[in-house]
């Protein structure tokens, strides 16, 4: 299997702080990777380097294309990434939001996406003239999930999808993204505290320390691994 | 009450005018949170290209304004990439800033151009009145308050039902989120700075038929576009339009009808109007109170 998204020594900082001290890793076609870690061990900010959310340095290959630019040249590059806290837009209905999700593809009737998508969320076309504020915590998160995947993303990229929600909810989103993951071949990369739902979920996982990959391996190896389970799964 | 419902029309007329002005603001503020103190002045200098195309070109009046609504887009466009942009990086009141130096080049320009004195303008209705259920009206009002609603219902369809709308909406909802999805967010807002522009250019030539076209044509228009902007709630485009027409009733029924105000302490009302609405409801009529999350 070749690397669709391949990272090679990334740096990024935030003013004076450096954040990624050179990240290295690769996510093969067709793989759920994790990405773990304490806080501020720079998940957030690895996926941030690769939607170019914030300013990098070091190679970003995607597809055996370097990947540049801002984050609508890479949202027009396949990648569609979940940030962090809902990203949903608030203020519009469920429909934008689904819309918008498609807004890079030339595709004028979403039809048959919306469909799609209502295969995985039963519940979104009978609330698709809701705002999508009035959505609870859950229905946000799918709603963000849903709308990355309007784009046909070849690489989706979710950010803590477990964070602020009821573990039944968070299990329930997992368990959709496997299957996405599972039927339609959908690479994704996740970053996620819960290192354990993480590693159910992922065939591969990094393990982030201040700024730098500390350990790295098939979840089964990482499950396995003396320091990440005291530090990581608790036991 | 023919009287009554007169001055109604009459004001609903002149409120439109403001509505559409208010309008211009609101836009760019939902999309920046930048107030364009210039917005007055591109409306007047589109309402002198308009009125040159007719005076000096011999246009009608209904080409000239198609014209020039497409000159003031592209030339809304303009600014936004030339003036505004480079300073977006800074403060909201660096832009602010740059907006008052824009006004004062504009009334400079358009003074070199065309000079201080002042012009008849044409207007595209006759002047007549027409009789409905006994009151007479001005078909003037009818044709302005028409066009305003009009380019209204345009901008409405624009925003709900096109791609480049929802992604100009989603660009001044959110403007991180939006360049996730895509969305180019600077060329969304300059396509606001158009439209505003062409928002402008709609009240500016509306307006200097009645009013006289002179360099200060929307000078006072803009004081009366902020208080409707800021009655409706300065992010809400509804807000806006409700708002302008309120006030343009409001102010015209209080002028004819409240003998100390009259025709010269109007625009003092509309500072008034904009004093107390931001004391007693800072968010306007239709405007949310912003909650931050923590």
């Amino acid at each position: 299997m070749s690397a669709l998204l391949e990272l090679e020594g990334v740096e990024a900082r935030y003013g004076q702080v450096q954040a990624l001290r050179g990240i290295t890793l690769q996510v093969p076609e067709g793989a759920i990777v994790a990405v773990l870690g304490a806080n501020g061990a720079g998940k957030t900010t690895t996926l941030r380097a690769v939607s170019g959310t914030v300013r990098r340095s070091g190679t970003i290959t995607f597809d055996g294309k370097p990947l540049r630019g801002g984050p609508e040249a890479v949202a027009r590059a396949g990648i569609a990434h979940v940030p962090e806290g809902r990203g949903t837009f608030t203020d519009l209905t469920v429909t934008e939001n689904l819309r918008l999700g498609a807004y890079t593809r030339r595709e004028r009737n979403l039809q048959a996406d919306i469909e799609r998508i209502a295969h995985w969320f039963p519940w979104i076309p009978e609330r698709r003239h809701q705002q999508a504020g009035t959505l609870s915590g859950g229905e946000q998160q799918m709603l963000a999930v849903a709308r990355a995947l309007m784009a046909k993303p070849r690489l989706l990229m979710l950010d803590e999808p477990s964070l602020g929600l009821a573990p039944m909810i968070v299990r329930e989103i997992f368990r959709i993204v496997k299957e996405l993951n599972e039927q339609d071949g959908l690479t994704v990369l996740v970053v996620e505290q819960d290192a354990r739902l993480a590693l159910d979920t992922a065939s591969h996982a990094y393990v982030l320390e201040v700024g730098r990959v500390a350990v790295a391996g098939s979840s089964a190896d990482l499950e396995r691994n003396e320091s990440v389970r005291r530090s990581y799964l608790g036991y | 009450m023919a009287d009554f419902m007169q001055q109604v029309v009459a004001g609903l007329a002149s409120g439109s005018i403001y509505a559409s002005l208010a309008l211009a603001l609101v836009l760019i503020h939902r999309a920046t949170g930048v107030i364009n103190f210039a917005q007055g002045e591109m409306a007047t200098l589109s309402t002198y290209v308009a009125w040159a195309l007719m005076t000096n070109h011999g246009w009608s009046y209904w080409p000239a304004f198609v014209a020039t609504l497409v000159i003031s887009f592209f030339g809304g466009a303009v600014v936004h990439q030339a003036v505004i942009r480079p300073n977006e990086k800074g403060s909201v009141l660096r832009v602010v800033i740059v907006t008052i130096g824009l006004l004062l080049f504009i009334n400079g320009l358009i003074i070199l151009i065309w000079g201080g004195e002042i012009r008849a303008m044409e207007s595209p209705f006759p002047t007549r009145t027409i009789e409905i259920a006994g009151v007479a009206i001005s078909i003037q009002d009818i044709g302005t308050i028409g066009v305003v609603l009009a380019t209204v219902v345009a901008l409405w369809l624009l925003f709900q039902y096109t791609k480049v709308g929802l992604a100009m909406r989603a660009a001044a909802v959110n403007p991180a989120e939006a360049r996730l999805v895509g969305v180019r967010v600077t060329w969304m807002l300059t396509f606001g700075w158009g439209l505003a522009a062409l928002l402008g250019a709609v009240a500016g030539m509306l307006a200097a038929p009645s009013l006289f076209l002179d360099p200060n044509l929307m000078a006072a228009l803009l004081i009366y576009a902020f208080a409707s902007a800021v009655l409706g709630g300065i992010d809400s485009p509804i807000g806006a339009v409700v708002g302008g027409l309120i006030l343009g009733v409001g102010l015209n029924l209080i002028g004819t009808y409240v003998d100390f105000v009259g025709a010269d302490l109007r625009l003092p009302v509309a500072l008034a109007v904009i004093l107390v609405v931001l004391l007693v409801k800072p968010s306007g009529l239709f405007g949310r109170t912003e909650v931050k999350r923590v």
